[in-house]
């Protein structure tokens, strides 16, 4: 408890040209046993290609007290979709 | 189950009218389905009967590596053993997920690890059962293993997202677990009468521990009531105890073994099995520590620990000193 290995979070990018995706997280001394480590957890039926991996204490989050102010502004702006668009189907392919 | 009794503060559910607003809201959000994240607010018994339940859940993938590592030097192919080693790397795997899960409800992996070990929480009891022969592996990754399915999948719906999540990815994982019990099952089953004997001998021995793994009968749950409520949990101990016999009987027939419950029957009106309820003097027991294994599972624990802690501090000291700045020559 005195001394704990710092938390990482870890990040996969699977086969298929994806960005790289949370995966979850470990305990691990340094940056590069992290990724060993990370390998040897995360990646053992084929899942990815690529690991990141960051210190969980650098991460910053948004909190769930901003959710109203951050989130529901685009809300209201359904013009943002294509969908909001009538394409006539003379017009073709779009 | 792998997480047996899990206490709440109160023994029944807090009636609406008793709530304080937050309280309101937060009980609102799960009733309509929504997925509680770490930096969401949430009453302290719902933190702390979280971190009471992946705990305990988390121990149990790790202890549970013990009865099954017993046999990796002797499984009797190199191909069974190849498997048999991968299925314990995957129970550290699902302890590690596990305790992430709890830490980010504030606790620290290695104070969870230090309850542990001074006895002030639990895993599950079915590890407190030895792995005799070859054929206790097969039906503990088939019945375990099985039970253990019967409980994740329920849990993948959990209102605790990190928990939810970590179910989620080990039921992928898990039902590699069962069906490599299966097979070594078959294999024995279908085998000679002495192995066939074998087999039916870790049936006879580990079948109502199975059962066990779901937790006393509701009835005497009274802590179940608050954590549905809170959709800790998402179904009884007695309803997912039932949906294991109804899918474990018929792949039991399947291997010609028999149950060793003589009262086991077809229910035709409830479309499924009438069986017999374990021994629950036992299982208290064996909770209370005087299982066949439960001194030797702590030792066994605790010794890795402390054998590891120069591993630990040699890794931590080498990082540290690597980050620091050059030191003037």
């Amino acid at each position: 408890m005195k001394d704990e290995w710092p938390l990482w979070e870890v990040f996969i990018r699977g086969q298929h040209g994806m960005s790289h995706r949370h995966v979850g997280s470990l305990h691990a001394p340094d940056a590069e046993t992290a990724i060993r480590n990370a390998r040897d957890v995360y990646t053992r039926r084929n899942e990815g290609v690529s690991i990141w991996v960051v210190q969980a204490a650098h991460i910053a989050a948004s909190s769930p007290g901003e959710k109203g102010p951050l989130f529901e502004p685009s809300n209201s702006k359904v013009y943002r979709h294509p969908t909001f668009f009538d394409i006539p189907e003379d017009a073709g392919a779009m | 189950m792998y997480a047996q009794m899990i206490r709440t503060a109160s023994t029944g559910v807090k009636p609406r009218e008793e709530m304080t607003p937050e309280e309101r809201r937060f009980q609102d959000r799960i009733d309509a389905g929504e997925k509680i994240e770490p930096k969401d607010w949430m009453p302290d018994d719902y933190r702390a009967t979280l971190i009471r339940q992946i705990g305990q859940h988390a121990h149990s993938e790790v202890v549970g590596q013990l009865p099954e590592g017993n046999w990796i030097t002797r499984a009797p192919t190199l191909e069974r053993k190849a498997i048999l080693l991968a299925k314990v790397q995957d129970e550290a795997g699902h302890g590690l997920y596990l305790y992430s899960a709890a830490e980010t409800l504030g606790v620290s992996r290695d104070e969870l690890i230090e309850l542990l070990h001074e006895g002030r929480m639990k895993y599950s009891s079915i590890f407190n059962y030895p792995t005799l022969n070859w054929a206790d592996i097969g039906a503990v990754g088939w019945l375990v293993d099985g039970a253990a399915i019967v409980n994740q999948v329920a849990l993948q719906r959990t209102s605790y997202g990190p928990y939810s999540r970590a179910m989620i990815r080990i039921c992928k994982e898990e039902s590699f677990h069962a069906r490599q019990g299966y097979s070594i099952m078959m294999a024995m089953a279908f085998g000679t009468p002495e192995q066939k004997r074998m087999a039916q001998d870790a049936v006879d021995r580990l079948w109502y521990p199975a059962l066990m793994m779901f937790g006393p009968p509701d009835k005497d749950s009274v802590h179940t009531a608050q954590s549905m409520a809170w959709k800790i949990k998402v179904a009884t101990n007695d309803e997912l105890r039932q949906k294991f016999v109804n899918q474990t009987i018929p792949q039991m027939e399947y291997l010609g073994l028999k149950c060793p419950d003589p009262d086991l029957k077809w229910n035709e009106e409830k479309q499924g099995y009438d069986f017999t309820e374990p021994d629950w003097d036992e299982f208290f027991d064996v909770i209370k520590g005087n299982g066949p294994c439960n001194v030797d599972r702590m030792n066994d624990r605790v010794k890795a620990w402390e054998k590891g802690a120069w591993v630990r501090d040699a890794l931590l000291a080498h990082a540290r000193k690597k980050a620091a700045p050059a030191a003037a020559e």
